[in-house]
């Protein structure tokens, strides 16, 4: 597993115990005292670190190579997934995949964005940048949902958008402006979860939802740090600085009350655990299904509506 | 090809050819003026005359908010509205200028409080609510006051029951309010999706440049969508596109005219006709 580079000190704690684990084997010395500190401190360390991660490490996590994507999380949170292709105007986008499923005994239809973890996946997935055409299937099947009074549930991990010339030659602007009209008038609840990296209206295009939840390391944001960097900075190697500003991670969403909760991880991110991770996440997504079963179809438009006709802030 | 075709296309691929980010401050306070496109020096009045469109080669100069009110209205009907409604700083963002700082200049050059004017008036004679952005206060960017205006004056129109008109210049959505921006393109949709409810016609007019979180939001959401001539819009702009693709992109690419090839507006206007277009446009609609 790729470590990152502001793992590295642990690397050497734990390096240090399974040194003295082979020497205790080998040499059949009692060293279970030693190694029992060692791995206090190792997870002392951890737990120091990982709940301190700056905006810019979080951002290293919530973009791992092996952090769940869409398919793992079909695996770890659903059963009787059936794929829904295309959007009907001759495309199937792969970068955004959906269909029906189970979660838990309720079924719902479930869509997200597909980063790969290779490079051959990563082409066919286009780096879980949807064209139009992704917004138009994603619609589709939301209407879809809709109709037969099925939950949506979406998983957003995308660095946004792409920008291409046939993206705008078929409308990429109107394809998510149509997705945020239409969201508002659905009457059945929507969870949106950002589980990886939720960059601009890319992300957006799916996350006009009742309940918005973010995963720990996940980030939600206007525009990449490296994107705001070189526009605001003119240098993108104050992506840091961009990151820290521009206030993205789960722990400040929550503040600012854009998001409605923080889904935990393992320790070190999703990718340490899938199994800790899918379980968090399933219990997560049935408890906000359970806050909205009582409500009418009115009510979860409505819902929905009053929640974004608050967000913004200003003097009047 | 008759000649005088070819001088028109001639004309236009040359329009086509200017860059997107011209500054759109570089004539002003000047008494002539030079043509952006045909390099023609005009006198600032004879231009100003001619809706700030150029008498010889017809480019659109980009205009500001009043301007576009004073050109677009019957004389003294606009009524401004919500205009008490001014930009905080939530997230004390600076990059390499504190937000406050870049408020209070965009203020003091635009005698704007922010990146968009709205109100009620008629064009001829019939009543519109209307929001039409400003590109001189920051690049027309739409931060939570624009959410918060545009979405109010969406609510007044539903509730008096007249047509909606947004006409849209903007760079996309403001990063310094990072995410509360990205939330405006949200709120101002669920908007328009009451006004689609109501049946209540919402028209949008995209003028020189849209590009971003105005074009994925309620900038493309119009029932009906008119361009003016010379307009470029897009979702992503320019220099990401060719960075991501790292190829050249077509002269005439984002121009109001490939849009429309590419069905994504009904009608172009040029602003000498934009007026009257918008006018018979409503008056069809009239129940």
């Amino acid at each position: 597993m790729m470590k990152l580079d502001f793992e590295k000190p642990i690397i050497k704690i734990e390096e240090k115990i399974e040194e003295l684990k082979k020497m205790s084997t080998e040499s059949g010395m009692d060293l279970s005292k030693e190694i029992e500190t060692f791995e206090t401190q190792a997870h002392e360390y951890k737990k120091e670190l990982y709940e301190n991660l700056q905006p810019i490490q979080k951002l290293q996590i919530a973009r791992h190579p092996n952090r769940p994507n869409f398919l793992d999380w079909i695996q770890l949170l659903t059963t009787d997934f059936v794929e829904m292709h295309g959007d009907r105007e001759g495309s199937d986008d792969r970068a955004i995949i959906g269909g029906i499923a189970k979660i838990g005994e309720q079924p719902v239809v479930i869509v997200g964005t597909v980063k790969g973890k290779s490079t051959k996946e990563n082409l066919e997935y286009n780096f879980g940048m949807p064209q139009p055409q992704g917004y138009r299937k994603a619609l589709r099947l939301f209407e879809h949902a809709n109709r037969f009074g099925l939950p949506i549930v979406t998983l957003i991990d995308t660095p946004g958008a792409y920008p291409g010339i046939k993206a705008e030659e078929t409308g990429q602007g109107i394809a998510i402006a149509v997705n945020l009209k239409e969201m508002a008038k659905l009457k059945v609840p929507i969870i949106a979860i950002i589980t990886g990296e939720g960059c601009s209206g890319g992300a957006l295009g799916l996350a006009v939802a009742n309940r918005v939840l973010v995963l720990e390391h996940a980030y939600y944001t206007v525009i990449s740090p490296e994107g705001c960097a070189s526009i605001l900075w003119r240098d993108a190697a104050k992506a840091g600085d961009a990151a820290n500003a521009l206030k993205i991670t789960a722990q400040d969403l929550m503040k600012l009350g854009i998001i409605d909760g923080i889904v935990k991880e393992p320790m070190g991110g999703a990718h340490y655990d899938y199994d800790f991770i899918g379980q968090e996440l399933k219990k997560d997504i049935l408890a906000a299904l359970e806050e909205m079963k009582n409500m009418s179809p009115e009510e979860l438009k409505s819902d929905r509506y009053n929640k974004f006709r608050r967000m913004g802030v200003f003097n009047s | 090809m008759t000649l005088q075709d070819w001088f028109e296309t001639r004309k236009e691929q040359q329009h086509a050819a200017r860059p997107v980010d011209v500054k759109i401050d570089d004539n002003i306070g000047k008494l002539w003026v030079k043509c952006y496109n045909c390099n023609a020096q005009l006198p600032k009045k004879e231009l100003e005359s001619h809706m700030m469109v150029c008498p010889q080669c017809g480019y659109h100069f980009r205009i500001n908010a009043r301007t576009r009110i004073y050109q677009l209205f019957d004389e003294n009907t606009f009524e401004e509205m919500f205009e008490n409604i001014t930009p905080s700083d939530p997230l004390e963002f600076v990059d390499t200028e504190p937000y406050k700082e870049r408020q209070k200049r965009a203020t003091a050059a635009t005698s704007l409080n922010d990146a968009v004017i709205t109100g009620i008036g008629k064009v001829e004679g019939e009543e519109i609510a209307c929001a039409v952005m400003d590109f001189e206060y920051m690049g027309g960017s739409m931060g939570s006051v624009v959410g918060e205006k545009i979405t109010s004056m969406m609510e007044e129109a539903l509730k008096r029951k007249i047509p909606m008109v947004a006409i849209t210049a903007s760079g996309g959505a403001r990063m310094q309010e990072s995410v509360l921006s990205l939330m405006q393109m949200a709120k101002t949709s669920c908007a328009v999706a009451k006004l689609n409810e109501a049946g209540i016609l919402y028209i949008t007019i995209l003028t020189d440049p849209t590009y971003g979180g105005v074009t994925a939001s309620f900038g493309t959401l119009g029932d009906i969508i008119i361009a003016e001539q010379g307009a470029r819009v897009g979702f992503a702009g320019r220099r990401v596109i060719e960075q991501t693709i790292r190829q050249k992109l077509p002269a005439d690419f984002q121009t109001a005219e490939y849009l429309m090839k590419h069905g994504q507006v009904d009608v172009i206007a040029k602003r000498s006709e934009l007026k009257a277009t918008l006018a018979k446009i409503l008056r069809l609609h009239k129940k």
